[in-house]
C-alpha cells in the first residue's frame, strides 16, 4: 500500500492545484507535495524491499503491480529529491498559469515514480508514456521560441520508441505460458531466438532513444534548450534514466542472450558517443547544450557499463543513476539562475561571476569537478567502477572511452573559465543578489555531492540487491 | 598511531574549511593565523608519526571502507613507513614555511581572496598527504588529483587574468592526460590481481601472477601518470606556465612538492619497475632529455620564474634517469634536497619580486645585492647548492644519481654531466644578473628596493640552512659516512645493490663533474657580472629563447586539429547527417502523408504508422525473421 504513496501525492496535489489561483499558495502546495513524497522516498529506503498488488484489467490479465528493489529506490530518491529541489529553486521564475505548469510537473512525477515502481510491462508501458504527455504539454506551452517544432521532434521521436516497446511487450504477452504482462512470465515467454532477438531490438530501440544512445540523441540537445528551465532539469536529472532503468529491470533479465550477442555493438556505439558528444560539446556556446552534449556523453559511459554485463561495471551504473542526476541538476539551476538574471545563455557574453557572484561561482566550480569526476566527488566512484568494467570488456576501447576524461575537463574547465573567471562582463553586471531558496538547494545537493563522493557505500548498499538479482543466478 | 594520522590530515582540512567557509568573516589576522598555525600542527604530528616509525617500523591504519563491493574493495586505509614518513616531514615542514611566507608575501590581498588563498593552499597540503599516505593506488590517486585541483585553482587565483586562466586550464588538462595513463594502469592492476593496496600488489607473489606484458604496460601507464605530474616530456609544458600563480605556489607546489609526486609514485611501486627492463630504460631516457632540453631553454630565459621553472623540470629530469636506472633512493634524496633548495630560490625570487614591485624580467634588475642582502646570501646558497657544489646538499643528491647512472651506462653520465654544467651555467647567469653589477631598473623601482619582512626572510634563511647540509642524511660510504637516508629506505628498496663502481673510479667521476660545474658556473658570473644578456641574435639563440617552439608545435600539429575536427562533428555530421537524416524522414513521412491524403485523411497517427511499419519492415531484414509478421497478422485478425 505504502508504495501507492509516490503516485497519490503527486496526482492528489496535482489535481488540488487546478482549483487553486494564487501564485503565492500555488508554489506552496507543489513544494509540500514534493517534501511527502521525498519524506516517503527516505521511509522506503530504510526499509526492506516492499511491492503492492491489486487487480487492474482483468480482461489482460495486467496487473497493478509495484515493487521497489534497490535500482528502484534509488531512482525513487533521485526523483524524490529532484522535484522539490526544483520547484524550491525555480520557485521565483515568472511562468503564466503557474498552477497548471505545476501541475504538469507533478504529473510527470507520478508517471515517472510508476515507471521505476512497475512491476508489470503493461503497467510499465502506460507509466513511460504517461510520464510522457505532460512533459509535452510542458514544452510546447512553456518552451522557448523553436519550442513547436523541437517538442514535435522530442515527442515523435520518443513516442516512437514507446511503440516499438508496445509492440515488443506484445510480442512477448501473446507467447507466455499464462498470459501475463508479469515479469517473471514474461522472462519464461515460449519464444523462438529470432522473436526474443526481435523484442528485444524493439525494447532496446525505445530505451535507447530515451537515454539517449548515438546516434539517436539529435531531439535531446533542442529539447534541452528550448525546454523551460525546470523541465530541463527533469528531463536531465530523471527522465533520461528511465531508458537506463529499462535496461536494468527488462532489458537484462528478459534477453540475457540477445543482451549478451548484442553487447560488442552497443558497448562501441556507446562508447562512440561518449567522444562525439565531448567533442561537440567543447565547441559549444550555449550554456545549456554545452551541459546537454556533457550529458549525452556520460549517459553514453552508463550504457556502455551496462553492455558490458560485467558485475562491477554494473554497480558503478547504479550509482551513477543517482550521481549524475544530483550533478546535472546543480548545473542546470546555475544555469537557470544565470539565464533568468543576465537575460543570456551565450558564454561569450558572460564572465566576471566568481567577482560579481562569488557564492554562485563557488557552487559553480564545485559541480563542473563533480562533472569531471574529480576524485571525492559522487560521480568518481561510479564512473572509476564503470571504466573498470569496460577495460575488462576491451582494454581498447576503454582506452579510447577514458580520452572523455580528458575532454571533458577540456569543456568544462572552458565553461568555467569563460563563465566565472575574467573581468565582469555587462551581461554578469547586471545580476542581483542570488535568490536564497534557489542556493539553499545548490548547498543542499553540494553536499550531497560530497558526501556520497567520500563515502559512497550507502548507494553501494542500497543497490546490492539488483546487483545480486541480475549476477547471482 | 590512528590518532596521530588523522590529525595530520585532518589539520590542514579544518584549515581549509575555516578559511574557506569563514572568508568573509575573518580578519587577515586571523587568517594568516590558523592557516599557518594548522600545517604548523600537522608538521608536529608528521614528526611524532616519522619518530613512531624510527622506534616501531611502519603502520598501517584503517579508517573505513571507501568501495566495498562483491567484485571490489577499495579501503580508506594509510600507511606510514619509511618512505611516506619523510615525504611528511617534507611536505609540512617546508609547508609550514611557505605559508609562513606568504602571509607576508600575499598582505596586499583584501581579506577574502587572502582567505581564499589560505584556503586552496590548506587544501593541497590535504591532498598531497593523502597522496603519500594512501595505502593503495586509488587513495594515491584521489590525492593525486586533488593536488591536480589545487594546482589549477592557485595557479589561476587572480582569476580576472586570461593569460592566467589559460595557465591553469592548461595545467589541468595536461595532467588529466598523464592521469588517464594512472588511470589504466589501476584498471589493469584491478584486473589481473583484483586489489589495489600495496601491501598485495607489491609482492613477489602479485609480481609473480603478472606477465611481462602486463608488468611493462603497467608501469609505462604509471609513468604516464608521472609525465604529466612531474612535467616530463613531452607532458612538461604546463609546469613554466604555471609561474602565472603567486611566488609561493611555485615554491611549494611546482618546484618543492607536487611535481615530485611522479617520483613518489615510482619508488613506492619500484619492485614492478625493476621488474621491467623496457619501462626502466624508457624512464632513464625521457628523464636525461627532459632535464637537457629543460636546461637548454633555462639558459635563455629573462624571467627570474622561468629560468627557475625550467631548471625544476631539468631537475626532475634527473630524478627520473635516477629511478630508470635504479638509484631510487638517490632519486629520492634528490627530492628532498631539492625541495629545500628549489623552495629556497623561488622564495628568494619572490623576495626579488617584492621588492621590485612585481618585475620578474631579470634584465631590469642587476646590483640587488647590497639592497637585499639576506635574499642575496640566501639565493646564493641556494644556487651553489643546485650547481652541485661541495658540500652543498645539491652535489650529495646529484652524485649518487649520476654514479649509477655510470654504472647503468655511461652515456648517462656524460649527458648527466653536461646538464650538470649547463644547470651551474644558467644558475650563476640568473645570479650574476640578478644581484651583481648595477642596477638597470627605473630609478622609481630602485628608490624603492628594500629587504622583505622577516616573516619572508626568516623562510629564506631556514632553507638555506637546510639546502647547506641537507647533504648530511645521505653521505656516502666513499666519504666516511653511512648514507642515513638508503639505510632507512632499505624496507621499500630492498637491500642496495646499486653502484659497483671502484672508489677510485667515484673519485675521478666525481672530480670531473664538479670541476666541469665549477668552471661553468665562473664563466657564467663572469660574463653576466657586468651587463644583462642582449636579445638573441642567433638561430640557435632564437630556438632557446622560444622554447623549442614546443607551445607552438602543439597548438599547431594537436590543438588546433582537434578543435577543427570538433568543429567538423558539431557543424556537418551533427547537424546536416545525423539531425539531417532524421528531420529528413520526418519530412519523407509527411510527403508520403501528403500523398496518401488522397485516399486517407493524412493524421499524425497516419504517419506515426507508416514510420512504424517501414521499420518493421527494416527489422525483417534484420533479423531474417519472419515471426514478427505472423505476430502481426495474428494480432490484426484477433481484434
Amino acid at each position: 500500500m505504502f508504495l501507492l504513496l509516490f503516485l497519490l501525492i503527486p496526482i492528489l496535489a496535482a489535481i488540488a492545484l487546478l482549483f487553486i489561483k494564487k501564485e503565492q499558495y500555488v508554489n506552496a502546495v507543489a513544494i509540500a507535495a514534493g517534501l511527502f513524497t521525498l519524506l516517503a522516498a527516505v521511509n522506503i529506503i530504510m526499509n526492506k524491499t516492499v511491492s503492492f498488488d491489486a487487480t487492474w484489467l482483468p480482461v489482460l490479465n495486467s496487473r497493478f503491480v509495484l515493487q521497489a528493489d534497490g535500482v528502484a529506490k534509488i531512482l525513487i530518491l533521485l526523483t524524490a529529491i529532484s522535484f522539490p529541489a526544483i520547484f524550491i529553486a525555480t520557485g521565483k521564475n515568472q511562468t503564466h498559469q503557474k498552477n497548471i505548469f505545476l501541475a504538469l510537473m507533478l504529473l510527470t512525477q507520478a508517471g515517472l515514480m510508476g515507471v521505476f515502481l512497475a512491476g508489470d510491462a503493461l503497467l510499465f508501458y502506460f507509466f513511460w508514456e504517461l510520464a510522457l504527455i505532460p512533459v509535452y504539454f510542458l514544452c510546447s506551452i512553456w518552451g522557448g521560441e523553436k519550442r513547436i517544432a523541437v517538442t514535435f521532434k522530442f515527442f515523435i521521436y520518443t513516442f516512437l520508441g514507446s511503440l516499438f516497446m508496445l509492440i515488443g511487450i506484445i510480442l512477448l504477452y501473446t507467447n507466455t505460458l499464462d498470459h501475463s504482462f508479469a515479469i517473471e512470465s514474461l522472462k519464461h515467454a515460449n519464444v523462438t531466438p529470432g522473436q526474443s532477438a526481435s523484442a528485444f531490438a524493439l525494447f532496446f530501440i525505445a530505451f535507447a532513444i530515451k537515454m539517449p544512445i548515438f546516434p539517436l540523441h539529435t531531439w535531446q540537445p533542442d529539447a534541452y534548450e528550448q525546454s523551460p528551465t525546470a523541465v530541463t532539469m527533469v528531463l536531465s536529472a530523471v527522465m533520461v534514466k528511465m531508458g537506463l532503468y529499462g535496461i536494468i529491470r527488462w532489458l537484462m533479465p528478459l534477453f540475457p542472450d540477445a543482451f549478451l550477442a548484442h553487447a560488442n555493438i552497443v558497448v562501441i556505439l556507446s562508447v562512440i558517443g561518449i567522444l562525439y558528444a565531448s567533442f561537440i560539446a567543447i565547441r559549444q556556446d550555449d550554456l545549456k547544450r554545452l551541459i546537454a552534449y556533457s550529458s549525452i556523453a556520460h549517459i553514453g559511459l552508463m550504457s556502455a557499463a551496462l553492455f558490458t554485463n560485467i558485475q562491477i561495471g554494473v554497480q558503478g551504473a547504479l550509482v551513477q543513476l543517482f550521481s549524475h542526476g544530483i550533478n546535472v541538476l546543480g548545473l542546470w539551476i546555475i544555469a537557470d539562475i544565470i539565464e533568468q538574471q543576465t537575460g543570456t545563455r551565450s558564454m561569450k557574453a558572460l564572465g566576471g561571476l566568481a567577482k560579481k557572484q562569488p557564492t554562485l561561482a563557488i557552487l559553480l566550480v564545485g559541480f563542473s569537478f563533480a562533472n569531471i569526476a574529480l576524485p571525492l566527488t559522487n560521480a568518481f566512484v561510479g564512473e572509476f567502477l564503470m571504466f573498470n568494467s569496460l577495460f575488462q570488456f576491451n582494454p581498447y576501447i576503454a582506452a579510447a572511452a577514458g580520452v572523455s576524461v580528458i575532454l571533458a575537463a577540456v569543456y568544462t574547465l572552458n565553461m568555467v573559465q569563460k563563465v566565472a573567471y575574467g573581468e565582469i562582463s555587462s551581461a554578469v553586471n547586471n545580476m542581483q543578489a542570488v535568490n536564497k531558496n534557489a542556493q539553499a538547494v545548490l548547498i543542499v545537493l553540494i553536499v550531497v555531492v560530497f558526501f556520497t563522493g567520500v563515502y559512497p557505500q550507502p548507494l553501494f548498499d542500497l543497490t546490492a540487491d539488483t546487483l545480486k538479482q541480475l549476477f547471482v543466478k | 598511531m590512528k590518532i596521530i594520522i588523522a590529525f595530520i590530515i585532518l589539520w590542514p582540512f579544518a584549515g581549509f574549511l575555516f578559511n574557506g567557509l569563514g572568508r568573509n568573516f575573518w580578519s587577515k589576522k586571523t587568517i594568516a593565523y590558523k592557516a599557518t598555525g594548522y600545517i604548523v600542527a600537522s608538521f608536529v604530528f608528521s614528526i611524532l608519526a616519522f619518530l613512531h616509525v624510527q622506534t616501531n617500523g611502519a603502520a598501517t591504519v584503517h579508517y573505513f571502507d571507501f568501495i566495498n563491493t562483491t567484485t571490489l574493495k577499495i579501503p580508506f586505509e594509510f600507511k606510514v613507513d619509511a618512505l611516506s614518513s619523510l615525504f611528511l616531514l617534507v611536505i609540512t615542514g617546508v609547508g609550514s614555511l611557505i605559508h609562513l611566507y606568504s602571509t607576508a608575501y600575499m598582505k596586499d590581498e583584501d581579506a577574502p581572496h587572502y582567505a581564499r588563498y589560505f584556503a586552496y593552499l590548506n587544501l593541497f597540503i590535504f591532498s598531497m598527504l593523502l597522496l603519500v599516505l594512501g595505502n593503495n593506488y586509488v587513495i594515491m590517486f584521489i590525492g593525486w588529483e586533488g593536488v591536480g585541483l589545487c594546482s589549477y585553482l592557485l595557479i589561476g587565483y587572480w582569476f580576472t587574468n586570461a593569460t592566467y586562466n589559460y595557465a591553469a586550464k592548461k595545467a589541468f588538462i595536461m595532467n588529466r592526460i598523464g592521469d588517464l595513463g594512472f588511470l589504466l594502469a589501476i584498471f589493469w592492476i584491478i584486473f589481473k590481481l583484483g586489489t589495489v593496496s600495496y601491501d598485495s600488489v607489491l609482492t613477489a607473489q602479485s609480481l609473480a601472477k603478472l606477465s611481462s606484458t602486463d608488468i611493462t604496460a603497467i608501469t609505462l601507464l604509471l609513468f604516464v601518470g608521472a609525465m604529466g605530474k612531474s612535467a616530463q616530456i613531452p607532458l612538461f609544458t604546463w609546469l613554466p606556465d604555471a609561474m602565472a600563480g603567486p611566488t609561493p605556489v611555485s615554491a611549494l607546489i611546482h618546484a618543492a612538492t607536487m611535481v615530485t609526486a611522479g617520483i613518489y609514485m615510482i619508488t613506492r611501486s619500484n619492485i614492478l619497475f625493476s621488474a621491467s627492463e623496457i619501462t626502466q630504460n624508457v624512464v632513464a631516457i625521457i628523464g636525461i632529455s627532459t632535464a637537457l632540453l629543460a636546461a637548454t631553454i633555462a639558459i635563455k630565459q629573462n624571467d627570474i620564474k622561468k629560468v627557475l621553472a625550467y631548471s625544476t623540470v631539468s631537475q626532475l629530469g634527473y630524478m627520473f634517469l635516477g629511478l630508470g636506472v635504479g638509484a631510487y633512493s638517490g632519486a629520492v634524496f634528490h627530492v628532498i634536497t631539492h625541495a629545500f633548495f628549489k623552495a629556497l630560490l623561488f622564495l628568494g625570487a619572490g623576495s626579488v619580486i617584492h621588492a621590485m614591485h612585481h618585475e620578474q624580467d631579470i634584465r631590469k634588475m642587476g646590483g640587488l645585492k647590497s639592497k637585499l642582502p639576506i635574499t642575496h646570501i640566501t639565493f646564493l646558497i641556494g644556487c651553489i647548492a643546485i650547481a652541485g657544489v661541495p658540500p652543498f646538499s645539491g652535489f650529495f643528491s646529484k652524485d649518487e644519481i649520476l654514479a649509477a647512472a655510470f654504472a647503468k651506462n655511461p652515456i648517462y653520465w656524460a649527458l648527466g654531466v653536461l646538464g650538470a654544467a649547463m644547470t651551474a651555467f644558467y644558475m650563476f647567469r640568473l645570479y650574476a644578473t640578478t644581484f651583481l653589477g648595477q642596477f638597470r631598473g627605473t630609478h622609481d623601482q630602485e628608490h624603492h628596493l628594500h629587504e622583505s619582512p622577516f616573516a619572508m626572510t626568516l623562510p629564506l634563511i631556514l632553507l638555506a640552512v637546510a639546502s647547506a647540509i641537507a647533504g648530511a642524511i645521505g653521505v656516502p660510504e666513499l666519504m666516511g659516512g653511512h648514507h642515513w637516508l638508503s639505510q632507512q629506505l632499505i624496507p621499500i628498496l630492498g637491500e642496495a645493490k646499486e653502484v659497483h663502481l671502484s672508489h677510485e673510479t667515484e673519485w675521478i667521476l666525481m672530480g670531473i663533474s664538479v670541476s666541469i660545474a665549477v668552471v661553468a658556473l665562473l664563466i657564467a658570473v663572469s660574463v653576466y657580472r657586468k651587463k644583462a644578456d642582449a636579445a638573441p641574435q642567433t638561430t640557435l639563440g632564437n630556438f632557446l629563447y622560444n622554447k623549442w617552439y614546443i607551445d607552438e608545435l602543439y597548438e599547431n600539429a594537436i590543438v588546433n586539429p582537434l578543435n577543427k575536427f570538433a568543429g567538423f562533428l558539431k557543424h556537418v555530421i551533427e547537424k546536416n547527417i545525423i539531425d539531417g537524416a532524421v528531420n529528413g524522414t520526418g519530412k519523407l513521412v509527411q510527403y508520403s502523408a501528403r500523398q496518401i491524403r488522397l485516399i486517407q485523411s493524412g493524421q499524425v497517427g497516419t504517419y506515426i504508422l507508416f514510420m512504424v511499419l517501414s521499420i518493421i519492415l527494416m527489422f525483417l531484414f534484420w533479423f531474417n525473421d519472419l515471426s514478427i509478421l505472423t505476430f502481426l497478422f495474428k494480432l490484426t485478425h484477433k481484434s
